[in-house]
C-alpha cells in the first residue's frame, strides 16, 4: 500500500560494524542495504573501531547507491533523511552522521538525528505494521540488554532496566570463545545447543533472586553466568574429561533466554502492556524466539519479533523511525547535530 | 564553480571558488567538533557565495593526512555531496599541498627555496612533507610522511617550516617563518585545485589523487595497547 504522498525517508546507520542504508516509504521498506566489516574484525575476537570507521567511509557511497537502486528510486526524489545519531562507537557514528548531513545538505532536504535502540524497535512497523502504544522492547545484542517502555517511539521511551555488566551477545561470544566456536558466538552456541541438553548444567540465573528482584527488578547481568561456564569448562578440562560441547551449549543459552524472557514478560504484566516486541542480534537466537512465544502465550500477551535481517543493525530501522518522526510531525534536527556515543534510551532524537 | 573542503588540521572549513576567484571561506577552528560544524559550513559558504548548491560543478577535498576521525568527516561529506548533486567523485590533494601551495604565494612571505611542512598527527608526531618553491608553485619533493619531528634527519628539521608542528616541537623544528600559515585554508585548496586543472603547476598531472584518506599509519597501531579493541562488540551498540 505505497502511496505517493507517504515520505521517502533514506536512513543511515554506522553504529558498529555494518554500513547500513536503508529506504522507507511511510511503513513500506523499499530497500535495505548492508556492507559488513565484520571478516576483518573476526580475526581479532571483536570489532576494531578504527577498522569499522575505515570500512563505513570506504562503503558508504556504493552502500547508498545499491539502496537506491533496491528501492527504484532517485536520491533526489527522497524527502527526509534519518542518521543514526547514538549510542555506538564515536568514531563510526561520526562516519555515518557526516554522510547524513552533506546529504540533506546537498539535496536540501530536512535530517531527523535518531537514537539507535529506538530505531530497533521502530523497525517493526515495517514487518508488522503500526506499533501499539505502549509497547514493551526488549532489545538483545552485542553490546546492550534493555527493557524498554515504549509508550510512543518517535518521542517517549523510557528506560525499565538494562545490563549491569556485559550484554547478552557479548556472554554468547566469550562462551563462545570457550568452547572454540567461532566469533560471532550467538549462531555458534545457537547451532551446538540443538545437540545438547538444555537441563544438563544448572548455571545460575542472574539477577533473580529475592533481593535482586527488588533492587534489580528488569536488569540483568551475565558476568556471574560467564564465570561460571569458564568454571565448569575448566574443571573439566582439569579433571581430564571432555567438555560436553552441546550440553554447555545448550544449558548456558537456556540459562540466557530464562531470564531475558521472564524479566520481559513480568514487566509486560506489572505495566499493563500487551504487546513485547524482541529486537537486536539476539533475536535470531531460535530457544529465544521459542521461549518467548511459549511465556507470552500462557501471559496473554501479544509477541512480535521482526525477521532476523531486520534485527542485526541496519539502515532500515533508521530510515523506519524517521519516517515515523516524519509522519508524527515532529521536528528536524539541526545541521549541527552532534554524534552522541552514550546517548541515552530516553533521548529518541538528537 | 568548485567547492573545497578540508578537515585535516584545526581549521575546519569550506571555500568556494569560480575558477578565477575565491569567492567565499568559511572556517571553524576546533579539533573536536569536526562533525558538528562542517555541514553548516558547507552551507554558510555557499550562502556567503551567493551560489546555489546546484551550479557547483566539482568538489575537491584535503585527504591529509591528519588526524583520522576529523579528516573522514571531510572525506565522506565531499563524497556524499558530490553523489548526491550528481556530479563526479571529488578529486582529492594533499592537505599539506595546500600550506605549501600557500607559502608560495604570498607575496608578503620571502619565499625559501626549500620548504618543511609539518601539522600535528598526534601521539607525539607530525605529519610532514618537504617542498621545493618556484615561481610556478610549491613542487613536493619527499613526503607525504609521519614521523616524530625530533626523528627527521637534521637538513630537513632546520628548514623553514610551517604548520603547528613547530609550535608542538620548538626543539626539533627550529626555523618557522614568522606568521606562516598553521592549518589549511579552504580557500587555498581551491586555488591549487584550480591552478592543478590549469596546469602548468610543478605537480600538475601528479598531485590530484583520489578522494581517499592519506592514513599513513595502519589501524592496528592507532589505539593504545590493551584498548586497540574492543573484546567483543561494543558497549554502548546493541
Ligand atoms: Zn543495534
Amino acid at each position: 500500500m505505497t502511496t505517493e504522498h507517504e515520505p521517502l525517508v533514506l536512513g543511515i546507520e554506522t553504529s558498529c560494524d555494518e554500513t547500513g542504508v536503508g529506504i522507507v516509504r511511510g511503513q513500506t521498506l523499499l530497500a535495505d542495504t548492508v556492507a559488513s566489516s565484520v571478516d576483518e574484525h573476526a580475526r581479532f575476537g571483536g570489532v576494531v573501531p578504527e577498522v569499522a570507521s575505515r570500512a563505513h567511509l570506504e562503503a558508504m557511497v556504493p552502500t547508498i547507491e545499491r539502496a537506491c537502486a533496491q528501492a527504484g528510486v532517485r536520491l533526489q526524489e527522497v524527502d527526509a533523511v534519518a542518521v543514526t545519531a547514538g549510542p555506538g562507537l564515536a568514531g563510526a557514528l561520526l562516519v555515518g552522521v557526516a554522510a547524513a548531513k552533506a546529504l540533506a545538505v546537498g539535496l536540501g532536504r530536512p535530517i531527523y538525528g535518531v537514537n539507535h535502540l529506538a530505531a530497533h524497535v521502530a523497525v517493526d512497523v515495517v514487518e508488522h505494521g503500526p506499533l501499539p502504544e505502549p509497547t514493551m522492547g526488549l532489545l538483545v545484542s552485542g553490546g546492550h540488554s534493555n527493557l524498554l517502555l515504549v509508550p510512543d517511539v518517535t518521542c517517549d521511551i523510557r528506560s525499565l532496566g538494562a545490563t549491569i555488566d556485559d550484554a547478552a551477545g557479548e556472554a554468547f561470544d566469550k562462551v563462545a570463545r570457550l568452547l572454540g566456536l567461532p566469533f560471532p558466538g550467538g549462531p555458534h552456541i545457537d547451532r551446538a545447543a540443538r545437540e545438547g541438553n538444555q537441563v544438563a548444567i544448572d548455571f545460575p540465573r542472574g539477577l533473580t533472586s529475592g533481593r535482586d528482584m527488588d533492587r534489580h527488578r528488569f536488569d540483568y547481568s551475565f558476568s556471574g553466568l560467564k564465570t561460571a561456564v569458564a568454571r565448569w569448562v575448566k574443571a573439566r578440562e582439569d579433571s581430564g574429561e571432555p567438555v560436553p560441547v552441546a550440553d554447555v551449549a545448550a544449558s548456558f543459552q537456556e540459562a540466557v533466554v530464562d531470564v531475558l524472557t521472564r524479566k520481559a514478560v513480568l514487566a509486560c504484566r506489572e505495566h499493563g502492556v500487551d504487546d513485547l516486541l524482541i529486537g537486536g542480534g539476539v533475536a535470531a537466537n531460535s530457544r529465544l524466539r521459542a521461549m518467548a512465544q511459549e511465556r507470552c502465550d500462557a501471559a496473554g500477551v501479544r509477541l512480535r519479533v521482526p525477521r532476523p535481517g531486520l534485527c542485526t543493525d541496519n539502515g532500515a530501522m533508521v530510515a523506519a523511525l524517521g519516517a515515523e518522526m516524519v509522519q508524527k510531525g515532529r521536528e528536524a534536527s539541526r545541521l549541527d547535530l552532534p554524534a552522541d556515543s552514550s546517548q541515552p534510551v530516553w533521548q529518541v532524537s538528537a | 564553480m568548485l567547492l573545497a573542503i578540508d578537515t585535516s588540521t584545526t581549521a575546519i572549513g569550506a571555500a568556494v571558488h569560480d575558477g578565477s576567484e575565491v569567492l567565499a571561506v568559511v572556517v571553524h577552528e576546533d579539533a573536536r567538533r569536526h562533525g558538528e560544524l562542517l555541514a553548516p559550513a558547507v552551507a554558510a559558504v555557499l550562502g556567503q557565495a551567493g551560489v546555489a548548491r546546484e551550479d557547483l560543478d566539482e568538489i575537491v577535498c584535503g585527504v591529509g593526512p591528519g588526524p583520522f576521525t576529523g579528516l573522514r568527516v571531510g572525506v565522506v561529506t565531499a563524497l556524499v555531496l558530490a553523489h548526491s548533486l550528481g556530479l563526479p567523485a571529488p578529486a582529492g590533494i594533499c592537505s599539506l599541498d595546500a600550506l605549501a601551495h600557500e607559502v608560495a604565494h604570498d607575496p608578503s612571505h620571502q619565499r625559501p627555496e626549500r620548504l618543511l611542512v609539518a601539522t600535528d598527527a598526534r601521539r607525539k608526531e607530525v605529519y610532514w612533507a618537504v617542498y621545493e618553491l618556484g615561481p610556478a608553485g610549491a613542487h613536493r619533493v619527499d613526503g607525504p610522511a609521519v614521523a616524530r619531528a625530533a626523528d627527521l634527519p637534521p637538513d630537513v628539521r632546520s628548514l623553514p617550516v610551517v604548520g603547528r608542528g613547530s609550535e608542538l616541537y620548538p626543539d626539533a623544528l627550529t626555523n618557522p617563518i614568522p606568521g606562516g600559515p598553521r592549518d589549511v585554508d579552504p580557500g587555498m585548496l581551491a586555488r591549487l585545485a584550480v591552478d592543478l586543472r590549469a596546469g602548468g603547476h610543478p605537480d600538475f598531472g601528479t598531485a590530484l589523487l583520489d578522494p581517499e584518506p592519506l592514513y599513513l599509519r595502519r589501524p592496528d597501531a592507532v589505539a593504545a595497547p590493551g584498548t586497540a579493541m574492543a573484546t567483543t562488540r561494543p558497549a554502548a551498540a546493541p
